[in-house]
């Protein structure tokens, strides 16, 4: 969803301590936090969803007659006391079983094996547009900062996060797809390419990795042309809040005074802002990326369904259209520990920048 | 041979509140070799004049006339001369050395790369080169330190490493803006001979920016004085302060407090202070902790420290930043936790109390502030906040009930009545420092705690400030707790004076014998290293100084 | 100096707007008659919608689907036949509904939590900061698909929807909230006036009501924006998502823009740049309002004037929010002779 996640005080409470203690200590400290932070958001899905009832009335109420309905919650384990049902779905995503599609019979696991893919290669597409666009155009706006260029940027850094980004994706369609012809209107690839991609050996499901290894350019520029647009719908969207961070960032730290002190050395204007404002502004910024890209799931989801992209966000609208709530509570406590690691990953990260934390 | 030429400088800056003229008409010159200093108060415009001379002006000002630096117009330099000018000709040294150096460089990274933007050097060549000047500016084992962090440093030695990046190119001028500002004074006398060598051994030019009179008197060889934008004084340093002669220097210099009252004083009043002595406050052995996080170790910032305050009596407090004596005024006043050894208030011991049980103590206390900004609720008015007191302990039914008392304390603070209805932040600090003594004494407390009241106040401003307090001490009878870490000014005030140094109380006795015969290292030192507002007894106190060996790392 | 500021210019946005200057100026009075246009339109409606947001046909029979805009229906219809304008025009409705309910709810739950977590410390504010921490990294549009199940069931009611959508978006929120006063009320904590009191005897509930909470909450108006729009961009998504409010029961722009997936192949255009725009505007006017508030609250980046322009009319003294705590401020100087000068 679209968030301007760097509203004041958003950075997170769990910042690293600085001098003292040392690096190891924070990176235990920031991993024991992962289990609490799971297992809190486990459950409060878990709980949320038991309130309704079972899953199985709720997939399939109306089209069984009473008893066999009954028959198959009973099979299922819904009629047992939901501590027990609590402490046994506990047990098994310890056991790394995030449960079984109603609707398919599929695995949880085997859904994020079959699309996770997918939605990973959107999201780094959708990324590098982020950063392309974001950083360099923040740094731009904060060293212009109340001059016209600034003024346009920061206009269009409100529309880009202004705009919804199915919304985004149905006028790119639009424009570039129906009106222009040039691109793909929706898919991940065309069918013969689908077809060609599935003869690689051990593919990744990634499909411009798996294009490449196939060494046919009509086939990368095929699998490209489709990334084109649900790139820059979801890219656009996190570059809006990229830039506005930057530029916040960077005002702050153009006015620190060891800018001034750089300029009364001597130094540059151009390295005052690549180096001297840039690098300290880093470490908030990173921080709060890792938050973005979290929302980054949560915008995938509408991603993908307007472009049909088949990862997971695409299977989560389905099944929530399926009503199938097991593969929906699945899909999200899965996304739940997705988006613990990868904060953890990015914390350290910002703590690796941070000579502070370092040493 | 001038090497700045300052020329009817006028600078202007744009503010909500319209323009403001910050420097107005200021004529001024340095020779080769000469240490200026620029005093004045806040607002004085000392620090606009000296940032001009680098032309580092924020984009809200505008300035005219001329600053003529080695024969160019810095005012007047193209982007890429002021560049080659800054760092060669002209470099600068910043108040707080903490905020001049960027925190994810190495200190030789930095030095480095004020070096490579004035000329081809190679990595290598620039990384020999700062690790001598960080050897010249004193920092020991600089082959190693030349890749540290600024944090990894003290703040003493992040002053030295400041002043090694604005010396490697060798500018004829350096510009020291309040160079010693945030240091402890120990640490100041260091900076400030450092300083001083390098006008001796390398022939720089200084122009030091200060309101410290002590700082002028120890280091300048002439001084300008600044009032409201305007020069009105220049004169050589010893001549300035034998023989000043604008009003306004006059009364600056009559407002330093000078060591060496205080004694008569006390006397005076210990003479007046008859029957037996009745302690208010009794520390034992007190030890507080602040406790570590996660498992870790706790700090320990007051460790097995015993004194008294008797009724009626005046005990100054002084350390240094981190000596613990802060934290001694907040556990008194409930604020702090005491973790160790025994605390008696008023009867009261605060070792294991909680919250309640020191209700009966509050109305018998009160506090003063250091920082007047945001000692007040903002939201209310100066009258509410000063009623507060009173209204909690049910002396009066609402703020508008208090309004009587809250005039007559106003009355007593010499503040007009009608500033009651002013918020906090329509006062200067020195009008809120008193709106705070009015709210301190509202209740005609038996103990009164003021933690480093007058800091954040100009040297005028603190004259009355302190004047004042004594006039209340003496009218009221209060027992006072005064925190400082100024010798000078406890000295002025107290009866007896404890030093603290590291958690610990390293003496303590009458002002007389404190100050008059130390017999801890650390007092003398202490006391040697406060510069005094007098060139030619400073001169005298630097050689005393040298001869304790003050000179330790910082 | 000492001339009592009226009233007026004390309210929140009213004070900001007479502070501002430039291009900031520019930003809010934008978003402030952008915002002031959707609660117009939301008000009048019934008398701006040609039609119901529900009718398929008038007295000359059914309007049919995918209509091109023409005089009849300007804006042309949908793939169910419903008058894309009249939809547009009762969404601010649908929209404004939902910011109320849902800001309003995490609004007071936020901030007491927030407030009272924040002030008190200890275990339960440990526990807090770790569950809103969780919630607040997690995307918030799944969380609020969760909760939109549980409360509809996942069939949407007639009032349902809107409810569904707000209380979603309400959990969401919290957190946020949560955060935001809490920090502040941990900053505040340890400021002077607050342990002045705290010196004074005076009660924890008096010191939290009289000294923190509106200290605190000298944020909000700024927040509160910002999560406006957020609410109306979730309400979209879950709308889009096939969770919002059925077309029967109200008008919904993400889920007409849904029901419009299928047209844009077909090169059917306005059934969702409509909508669609709307979202957009709404969104643009109260982002531009919470970045402006948010710009002049910060003195990092408030705007700054130029010297060289004649003086700007006399305004307010500097303080951001009325009697802010830590602005920049004009002061008297009573100890030097000459008062009323003003500290560069």
């Amino acid at each position: 969803m679209t968030t301007t996640t760097d509203a004041p005080a958003a950075a997170p409470t769990k910042k690293p301590r600085s001098a003292g203690g040392g690096l190891g200590r924070y990176i235990l400290v920031r991993f024991l936090l992962i289990f609490p932070t799971i297992f809190i958001l486990v459950t409060m899905v878990f709980l949320l969803m038991r309130t309704i009832g079972d899953p199985i009335t709720a997939a399939l109420g109306g089209r069984l007659p009473p008893d066999q309905l009954r028959e198959r919650i009973a099979e299922a384990g819904y009629d047992r006391p939901v501590l027990v049902q609590y402490f046994e779905y506990l047990g098994d995503i310890l056991r790394g079983d995030f449960g079984t599609a109603l609707t398919d019979n599929r695995p949880v696991t085997e859904i994020l094996t079959t699309f996770g893919a997918a939605t990973v290669e959107l999201a780094f597409y959708a990324l590098l547009v982020a950063f392309l666009v974001g950083i360099p155009l923040g740094m731009l706006a904060a060293y212009l900062r109340d001059r016209w260029p600034d003024a346009v940027l920061r206009v269009f850094a409100i529309l880009c996060y202004a705009t919804p980004v199915f919304f985004a994706g149905l006028l790119l369609k639009l424009v570039f797809s129906v009106a222009l012809g040039w691109l793909p209107v929706a898919g991940r690839a065309g069918t013969r390419t689908e077809l060609r991609l599935q003869n690689v050996d051990d593919p990744t499901g990634i499909y411009l990795i798996d294009a490449i290894r196939l060494g046919n350019a009509s086939v990368i520029g095929d699998v490209l042309s489709h990334a084109v647009l649900p790139a820059l719908a979801l890219g656009l969207l996190t570059a809006g809040v990229f830039l506005r961070l930057v530029r916040t960032n960077m005002i702050g730290t153009l006015s620190m005074d060891y800018v001034d002190a750089a300029r009364s050395r001597g130094v540059p204007e151009s390295r005052l802002v690549r180096k001297h404002a840039y690098r300290p502004a880093l470490i908030p910024i990173v921080t709060v990326i890792g938050l973005q890209i979290a929302m980054l799931l949560g915008g995938a989801v509408l991603t993908e369904t307007t472009f049909e992209w088949e990862g997971l966000g695409f299977q989560l609208a389905r099944y929530l259209g399926a009503r199938d709530f097991v593969a929906v509570q699945g899909i999200v406590a899965l996304l739940a520990v997705i988006v613990a690691l990868t904060n953890f990953v990015v914390d350290i990260i910002a703590a690796l920048i941070d000579p502070r934390v370092r040493f | 041979m001038s090497v700045v030429d300052i020329r009817d400088l006028n600078v202007t800056f744009a503010t909500d509140g319209g323009d403001v003229r910050a420097v107005d008409g200021v004529s001024l010159s340095v020779d080769a070799g000469e240490v200026l200093a620029i005093v004045g108060e806040s607002g004085s415009g000392k620090s606009v004049t000296a940032k001009t001379i680098l032309r580092l002006l924020p984009e809200t000002a505008t300035s005219s006339g001329a600053v003529v630096l080695t024969g160019k117009d810095v005012l007047s330099l193209s982007p890429a001369d002021l560049r080659r000018t800054r760092g060669e000709d002209v470099a600068m040294v910043f108040q707080e050395p903490s905020t001049a150096l960027n925190p994810v460089y190495t200190v030789g990274w930095q030095i480095a790369e004020g070096l490579r933007a004035h000329g081809r050097m190679s990595r290598r060549e620039a990384r020999t080169k700062a690790i001598d000047i960080l050897r010249t500016v004193g920092i020991p084992d600089p082959e190693r330190r030349v890749d540290y962090y600024p944090h990894q440093f003290s703040g003493g030695q992040k002053q030295r490493v400041v002043i090694a990046m604005a010396l490697v190119l060798r500018p004829s001028l350096i510009v020291a803006d309040e160079p010693t500002t945030a240091l402890d004074v120990t640490v100041q006398a260091e900076i400030l001979d450092l300083l001083r060598s390098l006008r001796d051994d390398f022939g720089t030019a200084i122009v030091l920016i200060t309101h410290n009179m002590g700082v002028v008197a120890d280091l300048a060889d002439r001084v300008a004085v600044m009032y409201q934008g305007k020069l009105v004084e220049q004169a050589d340093a010893r001549t300035l302060f034998a023989a000043p002669q604008h009003e306004y220097t006059k009364r600056l210099l009559a407002a330093v407090p000078k060591l060496g009252e205080g004694p008569a004083r006390a006397a005076a009043r210990a003479a007046e202070r008859t029957g037996e002595r009745e302690d208010v406050v009794v520390a034992r052995n007190l030890v507080i902790e602040y406790p570590g996080r996660l498992g870790r170790k706790g700090f320990r910032a007051v460790d097995d420290v015993s004194f008294s305050i008797a009724r009626g009596e005046v005990l100054g407090l002084v350390g240094e930043s981190g000596s613990g004596k802060t934290t001694i005024g907040r556990a008194i006043a409930g604020l702090t936790r005491v973790t160790g050894g025994s605390l008696s208030v008023l009867g009261t011991e605060l070792l294991g109390a909680r919250y309640r049980d020191l209700a009966p103590l509050r109305p018998e206390i009160g506090f003063v502030f250091q920082d007047p900004a945001t000692s007040f609720n903002p939201l209310l008015t100066i009258a509410d906040n000063v009623a507060e007191p009173l209204v909690v302990h049910s002396r009066a039914e609402s703020a508008q009930d208090a309004r009587a008392r809250v005039d007559e304390l106003l009355e007593a603070v010499q503040l007009p009545r009608h500033f009651g209805d002013r918020f906090p932040h329509e006062l200067s600090g020195g009008q809120r420092q008193r709106a705070s003594l009015a709210r301190a004494i509202a209740l005609s407390p038996t103990l009164l705690i003021a933690d480093e009241p007058t800091s954040a106040l100009d040297v005028s401003v603190q004259a009355r400030v302190l004047e004042l307090f004594a006039e209340l001490q003496r009218d009221l009878g209060f027992a006072a707790l005064f925190i400082s870490h100024d010798l000078a000014v406890v000295d002025l005030l107290a009866d007896r004076i404890a030093v603290l140094y590291a958690g610990r109380l390293v003496e303590e006795g009458t002002g007389a014998e404190v100050l008059g015969a130390p017999k801890h290292d650390y007092t003398k030192r202490l006391l040697a290293s406060l510069p005094v507002p007098d060139p030619v007894a400073q001169a005298e106190r630097r050689l005393e100084l040298a001869r304790l060996g003050g000179r330790s790392t910082s | 100096m000492a001339a009592r500021r009226p009233v007026l210019s004390r309210l929140p946005v009213v004070h900001q707007l007479r502070q501002s200057v430039g291009l900031q100026r520019g930003m809010l009075v934008t978003g402030v008659v952008i915002i002031g246009m959707f609660l117009l339109v939301a008000l009048l409606a019934p008398l701006l919608a040609p039609y119901g947001f529900a009718q398929l046909r008038d007295e000359d029979g059914a309007f049919g689907a995918q209509q091109p805009p023409s005089s009849e229906h300007l804006l042309g219809t949908t793939v169910g036949g419903y008058d894309v304008l009249s939809r547009v025009i009762w969404g601010t409705r649908t929209a404004l509904l939902v910011i109320v309910v849902a800001v309003a709810m995490s609004l007071f739950v936020g901030v007491i939590l927030g407030v009272v977590s924040g002030y008190l410390g200890g275990w339960l504010d440990r526990i807090l900061v770790v569950v809103a921490d969780a919630v607040y990294a997690f995307p918030s549009l799944l969380l609020a698909i969760v909760v939109a199940i549980v409360i509809s069931g996942g069939q949407s009611s007639v009032f349902g929807g809107v409810l569904a959508a707000a209380i979603s978006i309400t959990v969401v929120f919290i957190p946020q909230y949560f955060r935001v006063i809490r920090a502040e009320t941990v900053r505040i904590k340890s400021e002077a006036f607050v342990e002045a009191a705290r010196v004074i005897g005076a009660s924890t509930p008096r010191i939290l009501f009289k000294h923190v909470l509106r200290n605190a909450t000298r944020t909000l108006p700024l927040l509160f924006t910002l999560n406006a729009s957020e609410a109306i961009l979730t309400l979209a998504g879950l709308g889009f998502l096939g969770f919002g409010i059925e077309p029967t029961s109200g008008a919904e722009w993400g889920f007409d823009l849904n029901r419009a997936i299928g047209d844009v192949t077909s090169g059917i255009w306005w059934t969702s740049v409509f909508p669609g725009l709307a979202i957009v505007l709404v969104v643009l006017g109260m982002t531009l309002v919470g970045e402006s508030l948010n710009d002049l609250a910060d003195p990092r980046l408030r705007a700054r004037r130029r010297a060289d322009n004649t003086p700007p009319p006399a305004g307010d003294p500097v303080s951001v929010v009325p009697g802010g705590a830590n602005s920049p401020t004009t002061s008297l100087q009573d100890e030097l002779p000459n008062p009323g000068e003003v500290r560069a």
